[in-house]
């Protein structure tokens, strides 16, 4: 059998983003090559305006669902796809376009448009896994491109992706970062973060701001505790909880305590 | 009965962001031209309203991953106006540095892998590298070379974590920049070669008398600050944007496009960068110019792509200049208090100026938020040159012209999740 005929197809979907996730792709200036030879991209308008029909093998998808045309979209997009792989946290949590979810969009609207009629959108942002079964979630604001690489190639070969389900302290101790909480008074969310990032922002003297979501049953209240030894209360926190990954169940629902 | 025909392109590939076009030829006449823009609406402007004025960067650098520092950049110093601060040299130049990993990688994207295939009749840079993998080598060698610098000082490649308001939460040392001057040289090199390379793509002839809009810094090309000038007179201050230029919601499009008062529509980007700062450049960027047969004007918006190359040259040139008269400042931030008032930032993102103005209360708490993207500036520009370009090429069959159109938008490098979605290309033939 010829190498062409057993290449998996990938696919790349965009809905509500910045285009940072799929870039991370295109930052794979190392393996992009080497990937392209072991992997057909038979859909990625972003780089290329060539298009192989579906099925796909694997498609992953950035972006969050913010209008009635994207809510029937990602139903053909699963349709098409043998697996379903969100990137980021758009397409994992809503996105900072999510913060609409917390207001009435209406008011926004006429915010930002001089002709609000011209404006269709949802009143929410929601992740893909609100809409379709979802197999794999790629954390971050944006994904972290290590993850991209092994996922991809996890796939390839059949292995299940390493995707830690830790907190970002356990990444901060593995690179001998010290605590900033502890060390210099910083608040940070790394402690109910979900690890992956590396652990960027203490090794770079500021806290984690929870770009990666939150970790499998974190302890929000205990941290927001820690928070206010610090001086920092509720508003800080809520507003820390309230950003790239608002709409995550664990934060949005902890953010209501500090409101 | 007159001709009809209809060609329609359902997606146009190799931008950052989805929109839509819309090109009508009835009997052989073009009658509209019609350059839509439906990303989403994310509504940054509305949801900064009552954040610290302090979030602003990380927030607002989410409206694009290809150019998060543009955004930082604009919102931070207006943030530093408010608060009466300025950034020390070393600060300046540090952000001016971060600056130029962002140009490196964001123009060898759009050159290489976005807009070079145009030229060359291939899909997309992976089809490319089965025929050239030399040239898409030296291509992403190049953008990793700018997403280094992004990652070196920033912390990460896209939306970088290290930078705030007053500058940075940790300065590199200076062995941590010397470790890239061996790979700025080679890529200032390889920069002259991606122009020569562009520069010998067969190129539409097409020319317009642009109203061209960019910053003008004394003694540097413009990137990190300046005042706001025009080919037409113009030299304003940044707080004086909004008594020049004006926005207006159009229907078809989510982006809001602007006009310059007594002008109309204005071109930003880098052939406005060049043409107003040609005696900016540093002496290899303008050889490079040079070599390639470029004029201190470049009216030709397809050679828009032997710019983007001259100003790679530029950009590793200038990180050189700036990495060997660095000195690791003592802070890393200079300390910004709030107080009450509005402020006003401008830079100069890879596709063009960026203009951010707030205003927050004595707390820090934003009030209101108005950002002005590079390319809804452009979008007005881009339907012209489609006019101008569809009139001159109506005989060709209704793929080249398909394709031709594309290429017109690819020039400026679009960034729609910039200008808010879905680029859907149809050309329609009644």
């Amino acid at each position: 059998m010829s190498a062409v005929a057993t290449c998996p197809k990938l696919a790349v979907w965009k809905f509500s983003s910045c285009d940072g996730c799929q870039l991370s792709l295109l930052d794979c200036e190392d393996e992009l090559l080497a990937i392209a030879e072991e992997i057909e991209i038979a859909y990625f308008p972003e780089a290329t305006s060539g298009e192989i029909e579906g099925p796909y093998d694997v498609s992953l998808v950035e972006g969050s669902v913010t209008t009635a045309h994207d809510v029937g979209r990602i139903q053909e997009v699963r349709a098409q796809s043998a697996l379903l792989v969100t990137i980021g946290a758009c397409a994992t949590a809503g996105g900072i376009q999510a913060l609409r979810n917390f207001v009435d969009v209406g008011e926004w609207i006429p915010l930002v448009y001089a002709s609000p009629e011209y404006v269709s959108t949802l009143e929410t942002s929601t992740p893909i896994a609100d809409h379709v079964p979802v197999d794999l979630e790629l954390r971050g604001c944006p994904i972290s491109k290590a993850q991209l690489v092994d996922t991809v190639s996890a796939l390839l070969h059949g292995r299940r992706p390493r995707l830690a389900t830790t907190s970002v302290c356990t990444e901060c101790k593995a690179r001998g970062t010290p605590c900033v909480m502890v060390a210099h008074g910083t608040p940070c969310l790394g402690p109910v973060t979900q690890a992956g990032c590396g652990a960027i922002c203490p090794a770079y003297a500021r806290g984690c701001y929870g770009c990666f979501g939150p970790m499998e049953s974190p302890n929000v209240a205990a941290l927001a505790r820690q928070w206010r030894e610090l001086g920092a209360g509720d508003d800080v926190m809520l507003r820390a909880l309230r950003t790239f990954n608002a709409n995550a169940p664990a934060f949005r629902e902890a953010s209501y305590d500090h409101e | 009965m007159s001709e009809t025909r209809e060609i329609r392109t359902d997606y146009l590939a190799r931008v950052e962001g989805e929109g839509a076009m819309l090109v009508r030829v009835r009997g052989g006449q073009l009658e509209e031209v019609q350059f839509k823009i439906f990303e989403p609406p994310r509504f940054f402007e509305a949801l900064l309203r009552g954040r610290q004025f302090t979030e602003a960067p990380d927030i607002t650098a989410r409206i694009c991953g290809i150019c998060p520092i543009a955004y930082m950049a604009s919102s931070a110093a207006a943030m530093e106006q408010v608060g009466g601060v300025e950034l020390t040299p070393q600060l300046q130049a540090l952000r001016r540095l971060i600056y130029c990993g962002e140009w490196i990688e964001s123009h060898v994207l759009h050159v290489a892998m976005l807009h070079a295939p145009d030229f060359l009749g291939y899909d997309g840079a992976i089809e490319l590298a089965r025929d050239r993998r030399d040239l898409v080598e030296l291509a992403l060698r190049l953008k990793k070379l700018g997403n280094e610098l992004m990652r070196v000082i920033g912390g990460r490649e896209v939306h970088p974590v290290n930078f705030r308001v007053g500058g940075f939460y940790r300065a590199p040392t200076a062995a941590e920049l010397s470790a890239l001057v061996p790979e700025l040289e080679w890529a200032r090199e390889a920069g002259r070669e991606l122009v020569r390379w562009t520069a010998g793509f067969d190129f539409p002839d097409y020319e317009r008398d642009y109203a061209f809009v960019s910053l003008r810094h004394p003694g540097e090309y413009p990137i990190e600050r300046g005042r706001i000038v025009s080919s037409t007179g113009l030299d304003i201050s940044v707080d004086e944007y909004e008594e020049h230029f004006t926005e207006t919601h159009v229907e078809r499009s989510n982006a809001l496009h602007s006009t310059l008062a007594g002008v109309g529509a204005y071109l930003v980007g880098p052939l406005a960068r060049y043409a107003l700062n040609y005696d900016e450049l540093s002496d290899a960027a303008k050889e490079a110019a040079e070599e390639a047969g470029l004029g201190p004007v470049v009216r030709n918006p397809f050679r828009s792509i032997v710019v983007r190359a001259v100003e790679t040259v530029y950009a590793a040139d200038e990180a050189l200049r700036i990495i060997a008269a660095y000195e690791r400042p003592r802070e890393p931030a200079v300390a910004c208090v709030p107080r009450a008032g509005s402020g006003h930032g401008c830079t100069e993102a890879p596709r063009g100026i960026c203009w951010h103005r707030y205003r927050i209360d004595g707390e820090g708490t934003i009030l209101d938020a108005k950002i002005v993207p590079p390319t809804s500036q452009n979008q007005k520009t881009i339907e012209e040159d489609l006019v101008g370009v569809v009139e001159g090429s109506l005989d060709l069959g209704d793929a080249e012209l398909a394709h031709r159109c594309e290429q017109t938008i690819r020039n400026y490098d679009p960034c729609i999740s910039c200008a808010t979605h879905f680029l859907r290309f149809s050309v329609e033939r009644l």
